[in-house]
């Protein structure tokens, strides 16, 4: 299944979300991205019990420190859905951008 | 193990005011497994360094670099060639770090990131829990391995007092009595005559209120 999602998304795959780090979302503000969201399963179907679960946390923690910072928390994110729910990532990518455009770009960049 | 948590971001940012080449330096002894400053939190708080400089406009040069232990000069030593490189030592050790960093290198500004919190253990993971005072005559001889001197919000000797209250202590639900744990322990050990000792007022002489401590072992002295 082939489905159409904004192209200035750019995906990085990882085995689980629970490898997604909390250096992994900063570096990606760092670098100059205007947001970064991960995508993980739905809660308490990680197939490592509670990848997604870390996940969240540590995407809470990055919001929490971009807070901090005086920078738009929502600028970070993370979204819960099944492996085989093509179109639902697809939507979440739209989201993202939607939301990001919304707030412009990241003041890292000025 | 020493307890640390860091320091609000805020106050870290408002201390390198007016600093751009940063020096972001971690321990790999009790903060690294307390998770708040080993080279993996190094690391976090150089990447929010550099945000913050970049939201700024400014371009800050934040290195980092973490020692076996902060508290021994021989592995403080091994920043002798870098420290001229920077306007600033940040250090994610415990209290002892920044002080050793500021002896070892009187021309260099030496800050703390992390707030020193107390002696204790991980009692679950992610959380960590206050055991000792560090009061300099141990006692918990007496309380079958349990102190009142640091886990009695009142640090009494022969407890427990009056606030005592399902297991919890008076000044909050969130925090155990350890005197209803003493007590229960002994009971349950059919010990309980032990508490019937009167405990005389502790000399603190060798706790912080004789002054700043040191301890000598001749033996090993060079
Ligand atoms: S009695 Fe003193 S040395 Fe012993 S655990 Fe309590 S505070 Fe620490
Ligand atoms: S309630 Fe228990 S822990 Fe709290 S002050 Fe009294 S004896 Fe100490």
């Amino acid at each position: 299944m082939r489905l159409p999602y904004p192209s200035n998304v750019k995906i990085i795959q990882v085995p689980c979300s629970g490898r997604v780090d909390i250096l992994h979302l900063l570096r990606a503000i760092e670098d100059g991205a205007d947001g970064v969201y991960v995508a993980g399963c739905l809660e308490g179907e990680c197939h490592y019990i509670s990848g997604n679960l870390k996940a969240k946390k540590r995407v809470q923690y990055v919001k929490k420190v971009l807070e901090e910072l005086d920078l738009e928390p929502e600028r970070v994110e993370m979204f819960n859905l099944s492996a085989g729910e093509g179109p639902r990532f697809a939507q979440i990518a739209r989201e993202m951008v939607e939301r990001i455009k919304g707030l412009g770009p990241s003041p890292v960049n000025a | 193990m020493i307890v640390a948590d860091r320091k609000p971001l805020k106050e870290i940012l408002e201390m390198l005011k007016g600093y751009n080449r940063i020096l972001v330096v971690g321990c790999k002894g009790c903060v690294s497994v307390c998770n708040v400053g080993g080279s993996k939190e190094v690391g976090i708080l150089a990447s929010i360094l550099k945000i913050a400089g970049k939201k700024n406009g400014l371009n800050l040069k934040v290195d980092e670099k973490t020692l076996e232990r902060q508290c021994d000069p021989e592995y403080v030593d091994l920043l002798k060639d870098m420290v001229d490189d920077y306007d600033v030592i940040l250090s994610m050790a415990c209290g002892v770090g920044p002080q050793f960093l500021s002896e070892r290198y009187p021309e260099s500004r030496c800050l703390p990131a992390v707030n020193t919190t107390f002696f204790g253990g991980a009692v679950q993971h992610g959380v960590w829990s206050e055991r000792c005072a560090g009061c300099g005559t141990c006692v918990i001889h007496f309380f079958d391995g349990m102190c009142p001197i640091a886990r009695c919000s009142k640090s009494l000797l022969n407890g427990p007092c009056g606030g005592s209250a399902d297991g919890k202590c008076e000044i909050s639900k969130d925090v155990d009595c350890i005197w209803d744990m003493i007590v229960r322990k002994k009971m349950e050990q059919g010990r309980l005559d032990d508490l019937l000792k009167f405990m005389p007022a502790k000399d603190w002489t060798t706790a912080r209120d004789g002054g700043p401590r040191k301890s000598v072992r001749e033996e090993l002295v060079q």
